[in-house]
């Protein structure tokens, strides 16, 4: 009798197994030439592109949906939803015109009465966004956004079925890249009528891009097909993707290595030593648009009004050693707060490339002026959120510090929302670390944090004449004098050193042979609609 | 028997509702909220997602407002999986967990309890030292060093089974991860049974029946098994609990889309439905098999009487 259970639940449980959703696809390396699979980073937010944020859910939208504007392979723009577009001479006002063959996945026209109806869900509170921010360039926006005007007055209108005009608060030289960003993605009316706050979800999605949402097994995958209906359907080759969420860099190599994944969003720092001596042609490093720094909050001692105090800091950390043998990602050191950006002129400190015993004199010298010294040592706190890559940063600087000025740093590691509270508070906080990932390829999208005013300022930097060029760059309707503003404006910052910038942040991938449309960008958005498999490079392995 | 588990039944609730309380409240005592990033969010787009989601009221009020919804089966909406409400995230984790933890804890208890018992009856022998030494070894190294290594074995060297993911769900998906979450526990039980048993078998009831002539065969398996398994079996409710509710080392490792990961993101990212969600899940499951536990004392302890 007692067999009989064991036996009988021994059955329950084998067969429970095989009630799992299926999918054509094993794991394992059963790889089809029209499947891909894709390492994406954590579990997505939510599919709704008006209320996500976060990489790794922007990277299924850009499947799902057809912005006005979309990303060329190399990241440069190129026509989406909208075939081709007309800016008005003050760059005030832009005249879309959209696809002429347009079609949302049931078969619907995509009309510029969609959009309309897509930028004022966007931008109404209602929708609960926290993105929406960003959409502040269109005129009326950060009223309609704050609840002041209702959102029928921001400035979007269809002119007709397949015409939409834009008006701008200012001349905004990025606003066509904006476009691109998933709170601009159109949804469709009647389907966000009838399903609410779950339109996003399968079964229930109608989206207008190459590829169709059409299984989310929340923490397993994200399956999407491809859009029989897409304009451009005809040059898609791959037919399914996979979008695996996993945390771990650790899991997602070796579930890469076992042939489960096509390409990875990260490779494990520790393995990368492994990674460039036996699989190096398959690991790609790129320049990736993010700053990582030290911040001071100078609003307390010991570091309010002290620039020369910071600015010693900041000259005696080296920054070559912490990107070569600290990270050793292929990080890129940084003197000048702004990645490299088109047509932007990177502000280099002069000091950055005096010799290092230069440096620490100098360094020396400002430290005694801010009163400190061999028998009066500066004693810093310095906090970062909890994670072994930032606790080697941050104890590899304390050390500099000590060895070349005597400073006493105290590392103190916060969980993430601890440290985040307290950052912004600016009470508790000395000095933090902090990165910044820009949203658009524009040295404004890293200059407005630093704005007197800005809520994202966690330093409490108030510079007069910063302010004034980064006010007066949003009305310079030239966009060569506009750059020359902020390339001034980052200058004055650096010389008062409210942040100590360390490195620019890289995309580390691993891409499997056989995978070719693949282009490392600035942005690190690779579209599936680009990709295609090499089936006589997959045979080959 | 009935009567007591239904006095069982009813002294539970006190017991969730504390749970329930202190879980909400701590929670919430925590700094931070489901609405800080490393991107912050302008005041008033932060004071309208906080109306939107009643954080703007007394503490009190919302926990009141939490109980009433708990009573309709109402976990509230996931403040980090906006598109999913939290009783679907744990419907959807939970039959994962289930199926990966009946199958391990099942694992389990047949070797453990048979290597436990092969050690006790072989006490000092060579048997007996290899078990307890590979079960000292399994409660030494932690999984998140085992699972890798099996990972990196059984995957990426030999091609034999899946690196992780649930796959179609085959039976090949589940061996390591069912391997890995079973490994402590095959340790942990085994020497619990082998204690026990060494203890029993000096027992005078052992002797009476070995002196009336049983056979060794009957005298361990109707006489001596039961009484041994007790501190396996109260082991068992808890650890049971534990293990089918997921586990976020091995979930993580093997990208199994389980309950245990809930946990711990959920603290993280403040999601205080989540947490709760889960926790009450939790409570729940616990006090469920605690009982069980000790109904099955009865049938196995002839002087446990209720």
């Amino acid at each position: 009798m007692r067999t009989l259970i064991l036996a009988a639940l021994l059955a329950g449980l084998v067969t429970a197994c095989e009630r799992t959703p299926e999918l054509e696809v094993t794991a394992g390396v059963t790889i089809s030439p029209t499947v891909l699979h894709r390492g994406n980073g954590t579990e997505p937010d939510s599919l709704d592109p008006h209320k996500s944020e976060g990489t790794s859910t922007s990277s299924i939208q850009r499947d799902l949906f057809d912005g006005l504007v979309n990303t060329a392979p190399d990241g440069s723009l190129e026509p989406g939803a909208a075939a081709s577009w007309e800016v008005s001479d003050d760059r005030m006002t832009y005249l879309f015109r959209l696809q002429p063959d347009g079609r949302w996945s049931n078969g619907d026209p995509v009309t510029a009465q969609d959009f309309v109806f897509s930028f004022r869900r966007a931008a109404d509170p209602a929708t609960l966004s926290n993105y929406s921010q960003i959409l502040a360039p269109i005129l009326n926006a950060e009223a309609v956004i704050r609840g002041e005007m209702p959102p029928e007055s921001l400035a979007v209108e269809a002119l007709d079925e397949r015409t939409l005009r834009f008006r701008l608060k200012g001349p905004t030289p990025y606003f066509l890249e904006l476009l691109t960003h998933s709170m601009t993605y159109p949804v469709h009316r009647p389907s966000v009528d009838e399903h609410g706050s779950r339109f996003a979800r399968p079964g229930a999605l109608i989206s207008n891009g190459a590829y169709l949402l059409d299984e989310w097994v929340v923490q397993s995958h994200v399956k999407l097909v491809k859009n029989p209906l897409y304009r451009e359907a005809d040059k898609v080759r791959i037919e399914t993707v996979y979008f695996y969420p996993i945390e771990s860099p650790a899991t997602e190599l070796q579930r890469y290595r076992a042939g489960e994944l096509d390409w990875t969003e990260t490779v494990p720092h520790q393995q990368l030593n492994w990674i460039r001596q036996n699989l190096p042609e398959q690991l790609h490093i790129a320049p990736y648009l993010g700053s990582y720094f030290l911040g001071f909050n100078v609003l307390r001692p010991p570091f309010a009004n002290q620039p020369g105090l910071r600015r010693a800091l900041s000259m005696v950390i080296d920054r070559r050693i912490l990107t070569e043998k600290v990270t050793g990602g292929g990080e890129m050191p940084a003197y000048s707060y702004i990645p490299e950006l088109p047509d932007y002129e990177q502000q280099v400190p002069e000091w950055a490339s005096w010799p290092m015993v230069e440096r620490v004199e100098k360094a020396r010298q400002l430290y005694e002026e801010a009163g400190y010294g061999p028998a009066n040592s500066l004693v810093m706190e310095l906090r970062y959120n909890t994670s072994e890559n930032h606790r080697r940063i941050c104890l590899a600087i304390a050390a500099m510090w000590k060895q070349t000025l005597g400073v006493q740093t105290r590392l103190l590691n916060e969980e993430f929302k601890v440290f985040l509270e307290n950052r912004t508070q600016k009470i508790v906080t000395e000095a933090f670390r902090a990165g910044w990932i820009g949203d658009f390829r524009d040295p404004y999208s890293f200059m407005e944090i630093l704005y007197s005013t800005h809520g994202m300022n966690d330093t409490g930097y108030a510079g007069a004449r910063v302010d004034d060029l980064i006010a007066a760059s949003a009305t310079e309707p030239d966009p060569a004098t506009r750059l020359r503003m902020l390339a001034d404006a980052e200058r004055s910052m650096l010389e008062d050193q409210p942040i100590i910038p360390l490195f620019f942040y890289v995309s580390r991938k691993m891409v499997k042979p056989w995978v070719k449309g693949w282009q490392p960008n600035l942005l690190d958005y690779h579209p599936s609609r680009h990709i295609f498999i090499d089936v006589d490079l997959m045979d080959g392995q | 028997m009935l009567n007591y588990a239904f006095k069982r039944f009813l002294g539970a609730w006190p017991t969730l509702l504390i749970l329930i309380a202190l879980a909400f409240f701590m929670i919430r005592a925590a700094p931070g909220g489901p609405f800080d990033s490393e991107r912050h969010l302008p005041p008033e787009i932060e004071a309208n997602l906080r109306a939107a989601y009643h954080l703007d009221e007394p503490l009190i009020q919302q926990f009141g407002r939490y109980l009433v919804g708990l009573t309709q089966g109402d976990f509230g909406p996931s403040f980090q999986y906006k598109d999913y409400t939290v009783t679907e995230l744990i419907m959807t984790g939970f039959p994962v967990s289930l199926r990966l933890g009946g199958l391990a804890m099942l694992l389990a208890v047949v070797v453990g309890v048979s290597a436990g018992s092969l050690a006790a009856l072989r006490q000092n022998s060579r048997t007996d030292h290899a078990v307890m030494s590979v079960s000292m070894t399994g409660i030494s190294i932690p999984n998140f060093v085992m699972a890798p290594l099996l990972i990196l074995l059984f995957a990426v060297y030999l091609g034999w089974l899946p690196a992780g993911g649930l796959g179609n769900g085959s039976a090949a998906n589940l061996v390591l991860p069912v391997i890995s979450l079973a490994l402590p526990q095959i340790a942990y039980i085994s020497r619990l049974t082998r204690g026990s048993m060494i203890e029993v078998l000096r027992s005078n009831f052992i002797r009476t029946a070995r002196a009336k002539g049983l056979p060794e065969r009957v005298v361990i398996l109707r006489h001596a098994l039961k009484p041994a398994l007790l501190p396996v079996v109260s082991y068992l409710g808890p650890a049971t609990a534990g293990v089918i509710t997921g586990s976020v080392v091995i979930e993580q490792i093997f990208g199994v889309p389980g309950l245990g990961r809930y946990f711990v993101q959920g603290a993280l990212n403040r999601d205080y439905t989540l947490v709760m969600g889960v926790v009450v899940f939790f409570g729940v499951l616990i006090v469920v098999f605690n009982l069980i536990v000790d109904l099955v004392y009865a049938l196995l302890d002839p002087r446990v009487k209720y």
